[in-house]
């Protein structure tokens, strides 16, 4: 394999659970909620996928992270929708809670100082012919069922939301609530069930890190994705299309740190790293990007 | 509600949140099968129970904190949701120990240093705040400006700052003039007494100044202040937040020449995070600022102590201090229900 295709592949490989994450993050943002304890729903979901991969197999792993990522985002949408908290930094409690509680838990789990846990990863399901394609074949028909998963999943949140009634409902919610609830719509269960939601597909970021990257859990080793897919959105201009290329730019960046040691670059590439970031600023810059945004993003639901 | 029950209100929150802290982490503790009291010890050991790890370990971790936590406050009361304190205080401390190495005399070199470490807070809120005025959603940029200072800092520890030897991902050390002085015998140094002034400065200008009052307006209800005709918002607002990124400029800066001496990429764990908690618990005012940053700087404090002391993972006291703020914001809620049973209870409705 060509450096380049290994690069290609580490790109999307590392998108995946970028491009989960953000998905979630899309449908709760579209729904009017800025979900910043996502990241909290991704280190529940790796926790629950590392416990029940050593206890269960990968299968059971992946439906316990989904439930921990919604159990997580349902008690983020206890306080946001139905007490009416302020979003951003209720978000953020539930972050520092989640990092505590799962750090904590892993120790009381798996002993003191965890001596490394090692869960059976998934292993890539490779389309033949497909991924013999050469530079992008392994890239896109050679990862794990995660990948074909997330990009399945971001065409079902493309669908619901263009073209159902459920996804017009739900768009109303973070467009106008009060014409919303005008409409009959009940506003506060569609932003609690697209919190919920936003915590599963988290809670399977969280699984694809345990169980296709690393095949281990440690401590805060969600390592700000989930404020990343919260950039990912941003820089996808709120639409699925848009969030798919994001995630994979933010994931090419990630992954030139492979290229950088395969090619021996000695640059430092932080500078790299950084990229994504300032091309979110410059998208958020511009005076049509803040169109894309929800109207009643970050408000609360006032009756 | 009365002006005097309004100015206690945050010493009976901090009080209370205090006791609910100790309660929910010993039940934690109790759940995760560790030693309640030798554990306790150890946190109490570790946080006020000594001399040294009151003025070492406790002040010394409160200090960062009361002055990222009062950066917090001051945007929050404004209705700025700058998320962006861990951004905005790495490149304080970049900012003063790049400052630092410069060949000048030591006072001259340090109070330039500082100086540098809140001009490049500022400068780092400055993005935010101006696409604020655009509409884009400050969490949103903050968040962004938090990992480009991140990953900026990782580039110049490996890069343009790296110490000589380019072994370690660090920049040199700085020379002793350069540094607060400490406290002898103590790891304390004069920051604690820089971000105390700050925060005496700030609650006087939140109380007193005309500006403090535009501030407050323009947090309690935008629109009315706007309406109201006597507040520029998007300028008051704009204020604020470059003001808020300069105090958690300060912040980094002080902790770069009173405790780090050095640039590396973990030089903040998480304070930045930490200070939205410090600001909430106390009610987003300056003053109680302190005793909140003071509690928080105790419990990871002694959480060390207790990891290292009892093997109780430091992890406990996180879960402590994200309920903590839970709970706060569960306060007004809680108001709210107190009055609208009083509004029932006065109406005649069930």
């Amino acid at each position: 394999m060509s450096t380049d295709s290994e690069f290609l592949a580490a790109a999307v490989r590392t998108a995946t659970p970028l491009l989960l994450a953000a998905t979630g993050e899309l449908v709760v943002e579209r729904a009017g909620i800025i979900y910043v304890g996502i990241e909290g729903s991704i280190l529940a979901g790796a926790l629950a996928a590392a416990a029940g991969g050593l206890a269960l197999g990968s299968g059971p792993a992946v439906v316990l992270a989904l439930l921990a990522g919604a159990a997580t985002a349902g008690l983020f949408a206890l306080f946001v929708v139905r007490w009416r908290t302020e979003q951003i930094v209720t978000g953020t409690a539930i972050t520092l809670v989640a990092t505590g509680a799962t750090a904590a838990l892993y120790h009381v789990l798996f002993g003191p100082e965890g001596a490394g846990l090692r869960i059976p990863v998934v292993r890539p399901v490779v389309v033949p012919g497909l991924s013999a394609i050469p530079l992008i074949g392994n890239a896109l028909f050679a990862q794990s069922l995660f990948t074909y998963a997330a990009v399945v999943g971001m065409l079902a949140v493309w669908w619901t939301l263009a073209r159902t009634h459920l996804g017009l409902a739900l768009r109303a919610c973070g467009e106008r609530p009060s014409a919303a609830r005008a409409a009959g719509i009940a506003t506060g269960r569609m932003r609690g069930a697209a919190a919920l939601f936003a915590g599963a597909l988290g809670g399977a970021a969280g699984a694809a890190l345990v169980l296709v990257q690393s095949g281990t859990f440690a401590e805060g080793m969600s390592a700000g994705r989930g404020f990343i897919a919260i950039a990912i959105v941003a820089l996808g201009r709120w639409r699925p299309g848009g969030v798919l290329i994001a995630a994979l730019a933010f994931g090419a960046a990630s992954a030139l740190q492979y290229l950088f040691q395969a090619r021996g670059w000695t640059l430092p590439y932080q500078a790299f790293l950084a990229l994504p970031y300032v091309a979110t600023l410059v998208a958020l810059a511009t005076t049509r990007a803040r169109g894309a945004a929800p109207a009643a993003l970050g408000q609360a639901d006032s009756e | 509600m009365a002006a005097s029950r309004r100015s206690l209100e945050p010493v009976a929150v901090v009080g209370g949140v205090s006791v609910a802290a100790l309660i929910l982490l010993a039940t934690l503790l109790a759940l995760g099968g560790y030693d309640v009291p030798v554990a306790l010890a150890a946190l109490w050991r570790g946080s006020f129970g000594t001399s040294y790890a009151f003025f070492s370990a406790t002040l010394v971790r409160a200090t960062p904190l009361l002055l990222a936590g009062l950066a917090v406050a001051l945007a929050f009361r404004a209705g700025v949701w700058n998320i962006g304190a861990e951004g905005q205080l790495l490149a304080g401390a970049t900012a003063a120990i790049a400052v630092a190495a410069l060949p000048l005399s030591g006072v001259l070199r340090l109070t330039l240093a500082l100086l540098a470490a809140a001009l490049a807070g500022g400068v780092w809120a400055l993005p935010a705040a101006l696409l604020r005025r655009r509409g884009v959603l400050e969490v949103i940029s903050t968040i962004m400006l938090n990992f480009i200072a991140l990953n900026v800092v990782g580039y110049l520890v490996r890069g343009p700052l790296q110490e000589p030897t380019h072994a370690y991902p660090q920049s040199v050390t700085i020379d002793a003039v350069a540094r607060l002085p400490r406290v002898p015998g103590t790891r304390l140094h004069l920051g604690v007494l820089i971000a105390l002034a700050a925060a005496i400065a700030l609650g006087i200008v939140m109380r007193r100044s005309a500006w403090g009052f535009r501030v407050r307006a323009l947090g309690a209800n935008p629109q009315a202040a706007a309406s109201a005709g006597m507040i520029d918002v998007p300028r008051v607002a704009l204020q604020a937040f470059v003001v808020s990124g300069s105090l958690a400029g300060l912040a980094g800066g002080i902790e770069a020449t009173g405790v780090t001496y050095a640039l590396y990429e973990g030089l903040s764990p998480g304070y930045g995070y930490t200070a939205i908690a410090v600001a909430l618990l106390a009610r987003l005012d300056p003053l109680f600022v302190a005793p909140s940053a003071l509690l928080f700087g105790a419990l990871e404090a002694g959480a060390t102590a207790m990891q290292r002391d009892a093997g109780v993972p430091a992890a406990f006291v996180t879960v402590v201090e994200g309920s903590l703020v839970l709970l706060v914001l569960l306060l007004p809620v809680v108001t709210r229900w107190q009055s609208e049973r009083a509004h029932r209870a006065r109406t005649g409705a069930s």
